[in-house]
């Protein structure tokens, strides 16, 4: 799998770390916060999730298919809004 | 028919024409007082156990593909307990336990060998996490035996004991761990479950779970819609869409993890080995093929293969233990699709909804697991009461802090 870095081009999957689930929002009440942090929809299908390109250090946010690995728009993360 | 030596003169007396199949293949009932979803290990050992020590009435095990063809036929075979934590050595135990007595108690060779399961120490303080778990393991009555470095070479001596990064300083030994020939397992228990009347209904997916005022009354599935007293769910890989069904989202993410297959070899390795300075553990099959594996791939998957990466490092990390393999071809490498749980720990227990319970999150430890998930999952189907081992794998822990993190790792699944 390679994925596309905005700033650096197409590169190879392993100079990349997944950091899950760029979808949740970070809850103001704490009765939510066990939620946010172990609760997933873990979805067959498109799901938006958190790369980090660890050459160039920029975050993003990666649409990717979960059974194909076929990938949709690639975004620096701080272009995005946080859960949304 | 059971099986003995009188049956098998029989046969080879009358050109093998008197078996009977293994199992049966019937039509689905319109209603069944327990459906179990998922024909893996954990679904049919629960189907066994649910007919052999339960009187819960007709039973059936609905499975989208058919038997043996999920992780219970995906996975590198090996069988241990060599847990640290309250909540898993307990139940690993039990569940290596049955392993001991499982044949005789189906009726089948599943070919359990106990060969020992060798985990390596190259480090100061990696022996003191493994005379930490050894010593936890020997209170609660486990097997754990502590190796130093000429004690592992006298039982293993081919591997690379001079490497400069990665020395091997000892390491710790289970001796009832060891390997089962996986698919006999799924077979085993679906023929035990077939002969105590459970019906595996194979080729039928489910597609939707019918809940009515908070209780679970059925299933949708490409066969039509079966009605059900208790759904029982044991979806390994797929868990979260099964409770999406439900309306639940749970504490998992699904990822994919890799095994290998080498070309058959003559004897090399008695034993089960893992390298504890790299993802690699390896032993070797009955046909003679090495079989190993390393870590999940680390990002969320459903797909049933694995990328390069990981079969680079696994290469690696192999050549780094045991050089000899350099000139030894790779036959196979494949994926299975695993939940992932924020713990990595498993789960058995009650859902929020009614008569519907919930066996998942088995992360890459659910082959071991299997009789002792399915005599506690059945135990829980029966009674509505967890039993005394599995009584901490709840899916309240999560909310209620009560984590059971063998590595300390946090929420990070891809790090478990």
């Amino acid at each position: 799998m390679r994925l596309p870095c905005p700033y650096c081009g197409e590169r190879d999957s392993r100079e990349f770390i997944n950091r899950g689930d760029a979808g949740l929002k970070r809850p103001e009440a704490d009765v939510e916060m066990a939620d946010y942090v172990y609760l997933r929809d873990n979805p067959l299908g498109w799901h938006k999730e958190y790369w980090l390109h660890t050459v160039c250090r920029t975050w993003l946010v990666v649409e990717r298919h979960t059974q194909t690995h076929a990938l949709g728009t690639v975004t620096p993360a701080r272009h995005e809004r946080v859960g949304s | 028919m059971r099986y003995s030596l009188a049956s098998l003169l029989l046969n080879a007396l009358s050109g093998q024409s008197r078996w009977s199949p293994a199992w049966r293949s019937p039509e689905p009932a319109s209603h069944y007082d327990v459906v179990i979803v998922g024909g893996g290990g954990h679904g049919l050992a629960t189907a066994h156990y649910l007919a052999k020590h339960h009187d819960v009435g007709r039973i059936a095990v609905l499975e989208k593909g058919y038997v043996g063809s999920g992780n219970v036929g995906r996975n590198t075979t090996i069988i241990r307990s060599n847990y640290l934590l309250p909540g898993n050595t307990a139940f690993y135990e039990l569940s290596l336990k049955l392993w001991e007595g499982l044949e005789q108690d189906i009726n089948f060779n599943a070919m359990v060998s106990q060969r020992g399961v060798l985990n390596l120490c190259h480090t100061d303080a990696q022996r003191d996490a493994y005379v930490r778990r050894g010593n936890a393991m020997r209170l609660n009555g486990v097997d754990a035996e502590l190796l130093d470095a000429e004690q592992v070479r006298a039982f293993v001596p081919f591997f690379n004991f001079d490497n400069a990064r990665f020395p091997i300083k000892g390491g710790l030994l289970q001796k009832r761990g060891g390997t089962v020939r996986h698919d006999a397992v799924a077979w085993g228990y679906a023929r035990a479950a077939d002969q105590r009347g459970v019906d595996i209904i194979q080729h039928c997916e489910v597609t939707g779970l019918r809940v009515d005022r908070g209780v679970v009354v059925g299933l949708e599935t490409t066969r039509g819609f079966i009605g059900a007293g208790k759904v029982a769910l044991a979806g390994a890989g797929h868990s979260s869409r099964l409770a999406a069904m439900a309306g639940m989202r749970l504490p998992i993410e699904s990822h994919v993890l890799q095994a290998f297959v080498s070309e058959a070899l003559k004897p090399m390795i008695d034993t089960v080995v893992t390298f504890g300075a790299g993802h690699f553990y390896v032993s070797q099959s009955d046909k003679g093929g090495l079989v190993f594996g390393g870590d999940i791939d680390g990002y969320n998957s459903y797909a049933q293969r694995g990328n390069l990466p990981v079969v680079e490092d696994v290469m690696e990390s192999a050549m780094a233990l045991w050089p000899a393999l350099g000139r030894v071809r790779l036959l196979r490498s494949w994926g299975g699709v695993m939940d992932m749980s924020m713990d990595g720990s498993p789960i058995i227990d009650k859902t929020p909804i009614d008569n519907l319970y919930l066996n998942a999150g088995w992360c890459y430890g659910g082959f071991k697991a299997t009789p002792g998930s399915g005599f506690c999952f059945a135990h829980l189907i029966a009674t509505d009461q967890p039993h005394a081992v599995a009584d901490r794998l709840r899916l309240d822990r999560f909310a209620h802090g009560a984590l059971i993190d063998e590595k300390g790792v946090g929420a990070q699944p891809n790090l478990h």
